[in-house]
C-alpha cells in the first residue's frame, strides 16, 4: 500500500470534485453525478493501491484498472492528471474538434487501459487480463468499476460466472452503487437486488463498504483476497456527492450546471475545505 | 478559453437556408416519439421497449400517458430485443428503442435470428444515430448499422430525413409486418420541400430536380446536399437530390435514372463509406452497366476525428462546400474524359 493520509485524501477529493465540475462546465457536457458518486473510489485506488504511475504504464506487471462505466469519464480524467499521466490543462479541449479528450475513456489518452463507454465490457476484458496474469504467474492485480444499473447487461454475468470458475483472486470488481440510472432508481427501473447475494451464489466474494470512506475502501481493496475467488467490493455511494443540489438527484446524471449553479457548487466546495481545515 | 465551436452550417450555407425559407422543424426523434404516441393511444397493442432510454428517446411523455403500453428491461439491449420478439410473437405491435450503438452492435444476434429469422415484426429503432453522439466517441458512434442490416435477409432500414419522413417511416413501421429497422438522429431537422406526399418503404423522394449531377443522400445528411445543389446553380450546374430515406429495398429505379440522366452521382450518408448507401447504389449502377461518374461521400474507415456532430460532418465533408466541391470534381473529370484530354 502507497503511503498517504487520509487528510491528504481528503484534500485531494475535493479538488478533483472541483475539477470534474470545471471541466464539465467547460465542455458542456458530462455524466456529473456518476463522476462525483466514484471519484472517491478513484482517490482511493490511485492514491493508495494501485501500482500504476506514468513511469510504469508499460510495465507489464503493473496493476490495472479499467472503467467499465465509462460515461464518468471525468473523474477518471481528473485523477489521472493528478496523478502526472498529463497536464491538466489538457483537459480543456474536452469534447473538442480533434482532441484525444472525448467523452468516454479512450487509450489515446495516457493512464487508460481500454476503451470503454458501452456498459457491460469492463468485467469481460478484465477476465481476461487477470487469466493472463495467472498464466504468467504474474502477481499484479485487476480492477474494474461498474455502475448498479449497468449490471442489468448480461455480460457480466457471464464474466462473473468464467471469473469464480477460473479462480480468480487476482481480479476485484467495485460497484458504484449510487441506486440512480438515467430514468431513475435502479430498483423500480429493473431491480437487481439482492446484489451481495447474487455474486455470492456467483462464487465471489462480497464485501461491502461505505464508498465514500476512505478507510474502508482502503481496507476492502488492499485486504487479501479468499484464496481462488474474486472479489466484489459493493461501494454503497451518493450520485452527485459533494455537491447538496446534485446529491441523489435522477438528472444529474448528465446534467451540466448552469453560471448560477456552477458558482453555487464551488462555494459549496470551498465552505467544506475551509470548514474541514483543509491545506490545498 | 477556446472559441465557441463551429455549428453545422456556415455563414454561407445559413445564407442560403434562409433565401430557401426552409422552416426549421423538430428532431426527427422528436417527431418519432409524438408520432409513437398518437399511434399506440389508437392501439393498445402498440408497445415501446425500452433499455434506461426512455429519456434519450424522448418518451418520457409516452411513459407517463400510457404506462401499460411501456416496457423497461433496464440496461440490457439483448434483452430489449428479444423481449420484442416474444411481445411481437404474442400479437403485440413492439417498437425497440434504444442508441444504435448499441442495438444494432449488442443486440445483433438478436436482430438477426428473433426478429429477422423467426419473423417476429419488431420495429427496431435506432436514436442518436450515426454520429449524433459526437463527442462521446465511438463507442456511441452507428457507422455499421446500415452495412450489417443490409447483410441480414426480412428487415428494411430506413433513415427518414425531415420530420415528414420520420412521421410517415414510424406510420409505415406500425402498419407493416415485415421487421423494420429505423434510425434517427436528435439535431433540430429542416423541412425538405415537399415535392409529393407520398411516402412508400422502397420508394425514394426526388426533392429537386437536376441533370448535370445527382445527390442521393440518407437522413441528415440530404439537407447538405440540398444546399449544394443550390450553390452549384450558380455555377450553372444542375443539381438532383434524392432522398433515398429506404437504404433497404433500395429504390432501384430512381438510382439507375439518375445514373442515366445525369453525368455523375454523389451519395451521401452518416454511415462509415463501406457497406452502406454508397455501395447499394454502386453494385445497382454498376450492374445495370450504366456509366457515370460517382463518389461515395461518409466516414472513411479510419479512427473517426473526435468532436461533435458539426464537426465530424465539417471534417468529413459532408456539409454544402464539401458537397458541390465533390460535384464539380467529378464533372469536371468527366468533361475531360470526355473531350479526351
Ligand atoms: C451498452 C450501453 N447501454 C446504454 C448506455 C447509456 N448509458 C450511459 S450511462 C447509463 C446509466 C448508467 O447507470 P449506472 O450504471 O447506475 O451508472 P451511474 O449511476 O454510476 O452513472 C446508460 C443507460 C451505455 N453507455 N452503454
Ligand atoms: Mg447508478
Amino acid at each position: 500500500m502507497i503511503e498517504i493520509s487520509t487528510e491528504q485524501l481528503l484534500s485531494k477529493s475535493w479538488q478533483y470534485r472541483r475539477n470534474i465540475l470545471k471541466y464539465i462546465k467547460h465542455a458542456g457536457a458530462g455524466h456529473t453525478g456518476g463522476s462525483l458518486s466514484c471519484v472517491d473510489i478513484l482517490n482511493v485506488l490511485y492514491n493508495r493501491i494501485l501500482n500504476v504511475s506514468p513511469g510504469s504504464f508499460n510495465d507489464p506487471n503493473r496493476d490495472r484498472y479499467i472503467q467499465s462505466k465509462g460515461h464518468s469519464v471525468e473523474a477518471l480524467f481528473v485523477v489521472l492528471a493528478d496523478q502526472g499521466f498529463f497536464d491538466e490543462s489538457q483537459l480543456e479541449t474536452l469534447c473538442r474538434y480533434q482532441s484525444h479528450f472525448v467523452g468516454h475513456p479512450t487509450r489515446h489518452v495516457p493512464g487508460v487501459e481500454q476503451n470503454t463507454g458501452a456498459l457491460g465490457h469492463g468485467l469481460p476484458i478484465c477476465v481476461g487480463i487477470a487469466i493472463a496474469g495467472k498464466m504468467d504467474k504474474a502477481d499484479f492485480r485487476v480492477f474494474t468499476l461498474l455502475g448498479d444499473g449497468e449490471l442489468a447487461e448480461g455480460s457480466n454475468w457471464e464474466a462473473a460466472m468464467c471469473a469464480a470458475h477460473h479462480g480468480l483472486d487476482n481480479l476485484t470488481a467495485i460497484i458504484d452503487y449510487n441506486t440512480l440510472q438515467i430514468t431513475g432508481r435502479t430498483r423500480d427501473v429493473c431491480d437487481n437486488s439482492p446484489i451481495d447475494k447474487k455474486f455470492a451464489a456467483f462464487g465471489w466474494t462480497v464485501r461491502c463498504v461505505d464508498g465514500h470512506s476512505f478507510d474502508e475502501l482502503t481496507t476492502a481493496l488492499s485486504d487479501s483476497p479468499v484464496k481462488g475467488r474474486p472479489t466484489v467490493v459493493i461501494a454503497n455511494t451518493v450520485k452527485g456527492k459533494g455537491v447538496s443540489f446534485m446529491e441523489d438527484v435522477v438528472k444529474w446524471h448528465h446534467g451540466v450546471p448552469s453560471d448560477a449553479e456552477y458558482a453555487q457548487a464551488l462555494e459549496e466546495i470551498d465552505s467544506h475545505i475551509q470548514a474541514q481545515g483543509i491545506l490545498l | 478559453m477556446s472559441a465557441p465551436a463551429p455549428g453545422m452550417f456556415s455563414q454561407d450555407a445559413l445564407a442560403l437556408l434562409e433565401q430557401l425559407r426552409l422552416n426549421k422543424g423538430k428532431a426527427n426523434l422528436e417527431a418519432f416519439a409524438e408520432t409513437v404516441l398518437s399511434l399506440a393511444r389508437e392501439n393498445r397493442n402498440i408497445v415501446v421497449v425500452t433499455s434506461d432510454s426512455r429519456g434519450s428517446g424522448k418518451l418520457v411523455p409516452f411513459a407517463s400517458e400510457l404506462p401499460q403500453q411501456i416496457v423497461e428491461v433496464g440496461i440490457a439491449e439483448q434483452n430489449l430485443v428479444g423481449v420484442a420478439a416474444g411481445l411481437a410473437s404474442a400479437g403485440k405491435i413492439p417498437f425497440a428503442v434504444s442508441p444504435a450503438c448499441f442495438l444494432t452492435a449488442r443486440s445483433l444476434e438478436q436482430i438477426k435470428n428473433d426478429v429477422c429469422y423467426s419473423d417476429n415484426p419488431v420495429k427496431v429503432i435506432g436514436i442518436s444515430a450515426g454520429v449524433s453522439y459526437g463527442a462521446l466517441g465511438t463507442t456511441h458512434h452507428s457507422l455499421h448499422d446500415l452495412a450489417v442490416l443490409r447483410a441480414i435477409n426480412n428487415i428494411d432500414v430506413v433513415v427518414p430525413a425531415d420530420n415528414f419522413e420520420s412521421v410517415q417511416a414510424i406510420q409505415a413501421a406500425a402498419a407493416q409486418s415485415r421487421p423494420i429497422y429505423v434510425r434517427f438522429g436528435k439535431a433540430a431537422m429542416y423541412d425538405l420541400p415537399r415535392t409529393t406526399d407520398d411516402f412508400v418503404v422502397g420508394k425514394a423522394r426526388v426533392i429537386r430536380e437536376g441533370t448535370d449531377v445527382a445527390f442521393i443522400a440518407t437522413g441528415e445528411t440530404v439537407i447538405h446536399a440540398l444546399l449544394a445543389a443550390e450553390q452549384l446553380k450558380s455555377n450553372g450546374v444542375s443539381a438532383r437530390v434524392v432522398s433515398m430515406h429506404s437504404v433497404k429495398p433500395l429504390d432501384v429505379d430512381v438510382v439507375l435514372q439518375s445514373a442515366r440522366d445525369c453525368q455523375a452521382i454523389v451519395t451521401v450518408e452518416e454511415h462509415l463509406t463501406a457497406g452502406g448507401l454508397g455501395d447499394a447504389c454502386a453494385s445497382a449502377i454498376l450492374e445495370a452497366g450504366v456509366s457515370v461518374g460517382f463518389k461515395q461521400v461518409g466516414i472513411p474507415d479510419e479512427y473517426t476525428v473526435t468532436g461533435s456532430q458539426s464537426d465530424i460532418f465539417r471534417h468529413y465533408g459532408i456539409s454544402m462546400e464539401g458537397l458541390s466541391h465533390q460535384a464539380g470534381n467529378l464533372l469536371a473529370n468527366r468533361n475531360l474524359s470526355m473531350t479526351g484530354n
